[in-house]
């Protein structure tokens, strides 16, 4: 991969997040060091080696079926961008068609 | 001069409260004047609740009156970092994107912190999402170092650990991903700790790196940092990776470590890839003088090693990146944050995370999505996991032939403003920290000495999981014994 060149666009798009052209040329350059860098994991023997995803001992963790509580509506829809009425999140148009609401 | 009560160690502060010298309200009063005049210029409080410190200051000074006290620290005002819930104050992780949000709940935490009549206060300034290691990555303000302020307080809990150094709290909450808490602690001169890995619930703490992410407290000593910890940790249905095992009594070894300073028996393992020439004549300088103190206290050295040190930093910011990439996939201004209106849905997604997220954020979500992109998540991001298997071997290994480690935290004192200007220089200041948080065991930066300006220095000990106990009373009899 080494000397591998960034296809940034790509990856925003893959991320969705709006790179104005001067800040992805920028990034590019970076993202492109810090790659050439970590390229040198590649002399690591990881034959036979397990990976690891976690640093805690993972195991399944039950808890009792029961019914409980939640937070009210309105505190969870307090931080809502725009809502409908208080009771429901406004969202962007999402199928194209006429108009919204 | 009488040292301000905001200023002051927890222990002091309980015994003044249980001797009826001050109040709780009289504390929070010190800090709420510390924040007004001495941040003005450290800049370590994104925000702070007046009435709302001083009406749970009341409360507890109304407990302490009735004899129905919570514990001995009932009534102390705690920092919090701006990435952990406090139910109705805000959780910006120094972020635009997040700057309107208001918690809708405690962090297992504050809900710990607060069965302890320990107070939340104010919000701590950091490293945007926690990602950075100066503190000048937030999208709101640059933190200084009370130290000196041309220079960083390291990060990203730089908000709390210039908080407790300049005295506005007398302790303070972080979180540690990479060593977010132990550096800013060494840069700033005061006491940080990484718990193992699930000490501490991550419910309600803004995900980073879930599987390295710990909160972890800062303070003005090691007693002070174990009663934080005590308060905090323990487990937690609502997180599932955090540990069912029981705490040992923290403060107790702790005590026990400061009041008998004798470390007769203990094998101390000094890893010598830590010890090469990446660290600055200062900082190698108070490293050996600690060694001779430790031996002075009856400890032996012994060398150890950690073969896959100079892997760890690659092999973090992948792995880091990566689960970045995934949980920041959630902030898109649609349930929550500053939305920016697009020409459609997906559209306002790019928009919304474009303008909110600061350019260490977007590197970090761009590293993390190409690491597991097609075609590269084999060479990259299931490699790096290859090989944090092999760098959690080293710590199990290395700790067979000794009890605890002994360390550098960084390999310099703090840095200026803007000196470190590349980002791949910036992750490798990191290489010190990042290796414990890869291997999920614990560890804790103790202020040892003075380097290059007068800087503080600080000197990692390190022990294995659940290995607390130990970390706090071999760390409190070294903390003891330097102070002489």
């Amino acid at each position: 991969m080494a000397g591998e060149k960034i296809d940034i666009g790509y990856v925003a798009q893959l991320a969705r997040l709006e790179l104005p052209p001067e800040q992805a040329a920028q990034l590019q350059c970076e993202l492109e060091n810090i790659v050439h860098y970590i390229d040198e994991l590649a002399e690591v023997d990881v034959t036979g080696v397990e990976p690891t995803a976690h640093a805690a001992r993972l195991f399944n963790v039950w808890r009792e079926d029961g019914v409980g509580t939640s937070l009210p509506r309105e505190t969870m829809l307090a931080n809502a961008p725009e809502t409908v009425d208080g009771e429901l999140i406004r969202v962007p148009q999402v199928l194209p068609g006429e108009g919204s609401n | 001069m009488e040292k301000n009560l905001s200023s002051r160690t927890l222990a002091e502060l309980a015994s003044g409260l249980k001797a009826g010298e001050f109040s709780s309200a009289d504390i929070v009063r010190s800090a709420l004047d510390a924040v007004k005049t001495r941040d003005t210029e450290v800049k370590a409080f994104l925000g702070v609740n007046p009435e709302l410190a001083l009406r749970e200051a009341e409360a507890a000074d109304a407990r302490r009156a009735k004899g129905e006290l919570r514990s001995e620290w009932d009534g102390i005002p705690v920092g919090i970092k701006d990435n952990i819930a406090v139910k109705g104050e805000k959780l910006s992780c120094a972020s635009k994107l997040l700057a309107p949000v208001v918690s809708p709940y405690d962090a297992m935490a504050i809900v710990n912190l607060r069965k302890f009549g320990f107070i939340p206060f104010g919000r701590l300034n950091m490293d945007e999402f926690a990602m950075g290691s100066s503190c000048e990555n937030s999208a709101f303000q640059k933190t200084a170092n009370p130290r000196d302020v041309s220079r960083v307080p390291g990060g990203s809990s730089g908000g709390s650990a210039a908080a407790v150094a300049a005295g506005l709290v007398p302790a303070a909450l972080g979180s540690d991903t990479g060593g977010s808490i132990r550096q800013p602690a060494a840069f700033c001169g005061v006491v940080g700790m990484k718990p193992t890995y699930g000490r501490v619930s991550r419910y309600g703490l803004v995900a980073f790196a879930s599987s390295l992410d710990q909160i972890g407290p800062l303070a003005n000593s090691v007693e002070d940092a174990a009663a934080l910890l005590a308060a905090t940790a323990g487990a937690d249905k609502m997180d599932c990776t955090c540990l069912p095992n029981g705490c040992d009594d923290y403060v107790a070894f702790a005590r026990e470590g400061a009041k008998t300073p004798d470390l007769k028996g203990l094998k101390v393992g000094l890893p010598k890839e830590y010890f090469g020439s990446g660290c600055s004549p200062d900082v190698a300088k108070v490293l050996q003088d600690t060694i001779e103190k430790i031996k002075s206290l009856g400890a032996t050295p012994v060398e150890v090693t950690l073969p896959h040190t100079k892997y760890a930093v690659a092999v973090y910011y992948i792995v880091a990146t990566a689960e970045a990439s995934a949980n920041l996939a959630r902030f898109d201004g649609i349930r929550y944050g500053d939305r920016k209106e697009g020409a459609d849905l997906i559209d306002g997604y790019f928009k919304s995370r474009g303008a909110g997220f600061g350019s260490e954020v977007k590197r970090r979500i761009l590293l993390g999505t190409y690491v597991l992109s097609s075609g590269y998540y084999d060479a990259y991001y299931l490699r790096a996991q290859k090989v944090r298997t092999l760098i959690r071997k080293d710590f199990t290994d290395a700790f067979k032939a000794c009890d605890v480690m002994l360390a550098p935290v960084t390999p310099t004192v703090a840095f200026h403003f803007g000196e470190k200007s590349d980002p791949l220089q910036m992750y490798l200041s990191d290489i010190y920290t990042i290796a414990l948080n890869l291997s999920g065991c614990c560890g804790l930066s103790l202020p040892a000495g003075t380097g290059e300006g007068g800087m503080p220095v600080g000197v990692q000990l390190m022990a294995p999981e659940l290995g607390e106990a130990r970390l706090f009373k071999t760390a409190a009899a070294l903390e003891t014994a330097l102070r002489k």
